[in-house]
């Protein structure tokens, strides 16, 4: 089947695709979009989410042929090779990356929490990124990169 | 956060003791950098692997014509398609490539197809017809231990046995005490699944190979020899590598992959899916382990004696060495005079069990720091004392005999973490998301226990038993630009960043080029056993340490100075008696100096029949201190806050050296109170991340560090490998506390629920501390 998916605000066509596959796939083997990343098939991990309509979601658990007439977000969207943004910045500043595998999920997850929440707690960070898994860090210096990326935002704003 | 104390001046950007900037976060953040399973070849097929459905069976017949008739399937292999060597592994190659005759655990590997979709290839697998005839799956040790019980495997049920004996057998002291342990099946739980895309070369004969491992070499090795051609025709680069804590050690898809390579000639792409990736790597060992010790009524230990039965699994992989790992540690970070241990590693019908952080020594910590505390208890000690009373000093010696020469500051890292400061107490109101069960909201604050807890490791750094590791680098000096090349797998862990920094400050450049990690060079041995700091930081630095000897007798006969009174100062090359000052930019340009260096460790011995032996190159310590809120009618548990001072030599980037401890803490918290592949017949009942519970943010406890840092006159840069200390006492510290906090005698991991709520009635609680 064919079909056209809106993503990155790009009118995307997916052609002789099989219905039964995920968003997730057919951003990596059909439209060349390989950052999001596959970990656990089951929407537990967070590796693969996206943003659809305003909402993160695991594209892993989203039937891509269902996704037609979507607004749909990956993290290749949020800045240009060789440029970061804030939350990505502080990944790295930070000390958030190490395998990296679960890094692109994390960063569209961070993104999306900081455009909809001014000024989350540190709870509020905790419980965010409660859905993404990383292995390596432990989280403690993801969430010292979270914090950095809401207190130069909110230095910013004063 | 961590405290390192500083007093001499900020190394320049970039250099050691910097926390530089990994030259991968970059890429990694944009979802920019190249996977394994991102790799993608115009052309390629796709490939996959037919498993056993049964734990122990007689293959009565294999029919894959059905397979080979489905539209856009390429081929289909078992074993009669092995030209090669018909069995891989690191110590003994006892596991086939595909079972031939029987197979002997649940997913052991029979078929592999390529096809034009992962669609067709699952459709593919489900044509396959084999026909089984059941045989009773031998899944306990203790029957696996038994002579009497039939073997399962024609190299017997023992996959190696080995005692330690020193000192006086019958010694004893006033006070006796023994437990009997269990650790669970931790998985590694990597998050970037197996993967690899494999190219045939131009005259089919060879191929290239971009796989996630550990290392490069031996997989070459392996692979070469099963495929029945010569190594250099199997051409390894890494491809990008989503963690590996010991899992990428083994070979899982390599020999497949590159199979259905050389038989189609196309590329060919193979990548597990999560259940696949528990079936198709290996594990922790489970293991049961009973210790006694026996002790002055001070509370100073005479003699440790114990058991260990690990469960290897079908196949051999490393349990040899893991088995002599956690044998050679029981002792614990404590002086004894006196051992009678003795180890089995036993092949049994479960999932293989091979490396994983911590290897071997994590199963003996959970059973000696139990100990401790019940020494403790018998001596009217409190845990920390009891500890401090018996910690190991430099000087004093393994009950192998061996006599501990590396930098052991046992008594500082459990001073320096009992000096960090206690949480504050659980407030009056709390966030249902700080209590026990978190976002679950299921906790009563009023049946909510505080407990404190303690554990304290040695563990060995690098290869042990006389095997010759060495690390092999190579570095190119020219235009004030260094060019780095080696083999050295970067699993996440920070090689590379690393590798930069040491090239900055002995080169004196800014600029640090690395050349794909591959197996044109020399091989680096495995990225594993704390090693790659030591190794390859060891290799690369000589490798700079030569062309900066080649630079300054070159500018010394240029300037007539002699070389040996020059120096690198900054970015510039400095006359140490003189004025001479020129910038290394300068001093390179338009010429090249080279610098090729193998590192190795000094040798180490094997044991001999009583366990005695010099068997491991050098050792590092950790203390953990756990405070944890325990909800007494439901079992949950949350780890408030883990406490640590770690021996790491010398910290080279500081940002590092902290997410690898931050990060080896909730490894080792997940033993503690979740992880468990969960066994029945030899059947996994939870191979998904939906039933394999992790540590996720909200489990995340408050971590405070602590550096203690006493360079390691053997280490070549100073440092200690600081990988698998953090997991491994940070265990028994969590389940000490939650004995504190809710009285129960608990003896295995993890923790389960009803461990602590149903399992009968609870002494009275303490403080623990």
């Amino acid at each position: 089947m064919t079909y056209s998916l809106r993503i990155n605000g790009e009118d995307r066509a997916v052609q002789d695709a099989t219905i039964s596959e995920s968003l997730l796939f057919v951003l990596r083997e059909r439209l060349g979009l390989p950052g999001t990343k596959g970990a656990c098939e089951q929407g537990e991990c967070g590796s693969c989410t996206v943003v659809m309509d305003g909402e993160a979601v695991c594209s892993c658990l989203v039937l891509a042929a269902g996704a037609v007439g979507a607004d749909i977000r990956t993290v290749e969207s949020i800045s240009p090779p060789g440029e970061y943004n804030a939350v990505q910045e502080a990944f790295i500043t930070e000390g958030g990356v190490q395998c990296g595998f679960c890094t692109p999920g994390l960063v569209v997850a961070v993104q999306h929490l900081l455009d909809r929440t001014h000024d989350p707690s540190d709870l509020e960070i905790k419980e965010a990124i409660s859905g993404n898994i990383c292995r390596c860090t432990g989280y403690g210096r993801v969430f010292a990169a979270v914090r950095a990326a809401r207190d130069a935002r909110r230095a910013g704003a004063s | 956060m961590s405290t390192a104390t500083r007093t001499d001046a900020p190394p320049r950007a970039g250099t050691l003791g910097d926390s530089a900037r990994r030259p991968d976060a970059g890429p990694k953040v944009q979802g920019r950098f190249s996977f394994s399973s991102d790799a993608w070849a115009t052309n390629m097929l796709w490939g996959a692997t037919l498993r056993s459905t049964h734990a122990h069976a007689r293959i009565v017949s294999i029919d894959v014509s059905a397979a080979l008739a489905i539209n856009g399937v390429s081929c289909v292999l078992t074993a009669d398609d092995v030209p090669g060597k018909p069995t891989y592994g690191l110590i003994d190659a006892d596991q086939p490539v595909f079972a031939r005759d029987v197979v002997r655990y649940v997913g052991e590997p029979l078929a592999a197809v390529a096809a034009d979709h992962p669609e067709t290839c699952l459709r593919a697998l489900e044509a396959i017809r084999v026909e089984y005839e059941p045989l009773a799956p031998l899944t306990d040790v203790m029957r696996a231990v038994d002579p009497a019980t039939p073997a399962i495997h024609p190299r017997g049920n023992v996959l190696r046995h080995q005692r330690i004996r020193r000192g006086d057998p019958t010694a004893t002291g006033p006070i006796v005490v023994e437990g009997t342990y269990e650790i669970g099946m931790q998985d590694q739980a990597f998050l970037g699944l197996e993967a690899a895309l494999a190219l045939p070369d131009d005259d089919g004969a060879g191929l290239e190979l971009y796989v996630a491992t550990q290392w490069l070499h031996e997989d070459r090795k392996q692979i070469a020899e099963c495929l029945g051609i010569e190594p250099e025709r199997v051409r390894l680069t890494l491809g990008g590598v989503g963690g590996a804590f010991g899992a990428r050690e083994d070979i899982s898809l390599q020999v497949h992959c590159s199979l259905l390579c050389l038989r189609t000639r196309r590329p060919i792409k193979m990548q597990y899916g999560r259940e696949e990736s528990f079936l198709g790597h290996v594990h922790r060992h489970p293991a049961r382990i009973w210790m006694r010790h026996h002790a002055e009524r001070d509370g100073t230990i005479v003699k440790v004696e114990a058991k260990f039965w690990l469960d290897g699994g079908a196949y051999a992989s490393t349990s040899a060495a893991v088995l002599i790992n956690a044998i050679t540690h029981a002792q614990g970070p404590y002086r004894c005079e006196h051992a009678v241990v003795d180890g089995w590693a036993l092949r049994t019908n479960n999932p293989p069990c091979g490396a994983m952080r911590g290897f071997g020594v994590v199963q003996a910590c959970f059973a000696h720091e139990s100990q401790m505390d019940r020494i403790a208890a018998a001596a009217g000690l409190d845990p920390v004392e009891v500890r401090l009373r018996n910690a190991m000093r430099t000087g004093d010696r393994l009950i192998t005999g061996q006599v501990i020469d590396s930098v052991a500051p046992v008594e500082r890292c459990i001073r320096e973490t009992a000096e960090i400061p206690l949480p504050p107490p659980l407030p009056d109101r709390p966030d249902p998301l700080e209590l026990p069960g978190g976002s679950g909201l299921a906790a009563e604050p009023s049946r909510v226990r505080r407990g404190v807890g303690w554990g304290v490791s040695i563990k060995n750094l690098m290869y042990s038993e006389g095997f010759d590791d060495s690390s092999t680098a190579r570095v190119q000096l020219s235009g004030g630009i260094a060019t780095l090349e080696f083999a050295t797998a970067e699993v996440g862990q920070g090689f590379l960043v690393l590798a930069q920094q040491i090239a900055r400050s002995v080169l004196g450049v800014d600029q640090v080029v690395l050349a794909p990690i591959r197996t044109y060079v020399g091989s680096a041995g495995s990225t594993s056993a704390s090693r790659q700091t030591w190794m390859s930081g060891g290799a690369v630095d000589g490798a700079c340490r030569i062309a900066r000897e080649r630079l300054f007798e070159a500018v010394g006969e240029e300037h007539g100075i002699d070389p040996i009174r020059l120096a690198i100062e900054g970015t510039d090359v400095v006359d140490t008696a003189g004025t001479l000052r020129v910038p290394v930019a300068d001093a390179t340009a338009g010429r090249t100096f080279f610098g090729d260096f193998e590192h190795h460790h000094r040798p180490t011995t094997e044991l001999d029949a009583d366990g005695q032996g010099d068997c491991h190159v050098a050792f590092a310590f950790v203390a953990h201190r756990a405070v944890v809120d325990v909800d007494l009618d439901l079992g949950l548990v949350k780890v408030v806050q883990v406490a640590t001072a770690q021996d790491v030599g010398r910290v080279l980037n500081p940002l590092a050296a902290i997410g690898q401890l931050e990060g080896g803490i909730a490894q080792g918290l997940g033993l503690a109170v979740m992880e468990e592949i969960v066994l029945q017949d030899g059947r996994m009942r939870n191979p998904t991340f939906t039933d394999y519970l992790l540590p996720t943010s909200l489990d995340a406890p408050e971590v405070v560090a602590r550096f203690v840092e006493e360079p390691e006159p053997m280490a070549p840069l100073g440092a200690k490998g600081i990988g698998e200390p953090p997991c491994i006492s940070v265990t028994p510290a969590i389940v000490a506390a939650i004995r504190a906090a809710s009285g129960r005698d608990l003896v295995r991991v993890p923790v389960r629920p009803q461990d602590v709520c149903l399992s009968g009635p609870a002494l009275a609680p303490s403080s623990g501390c």
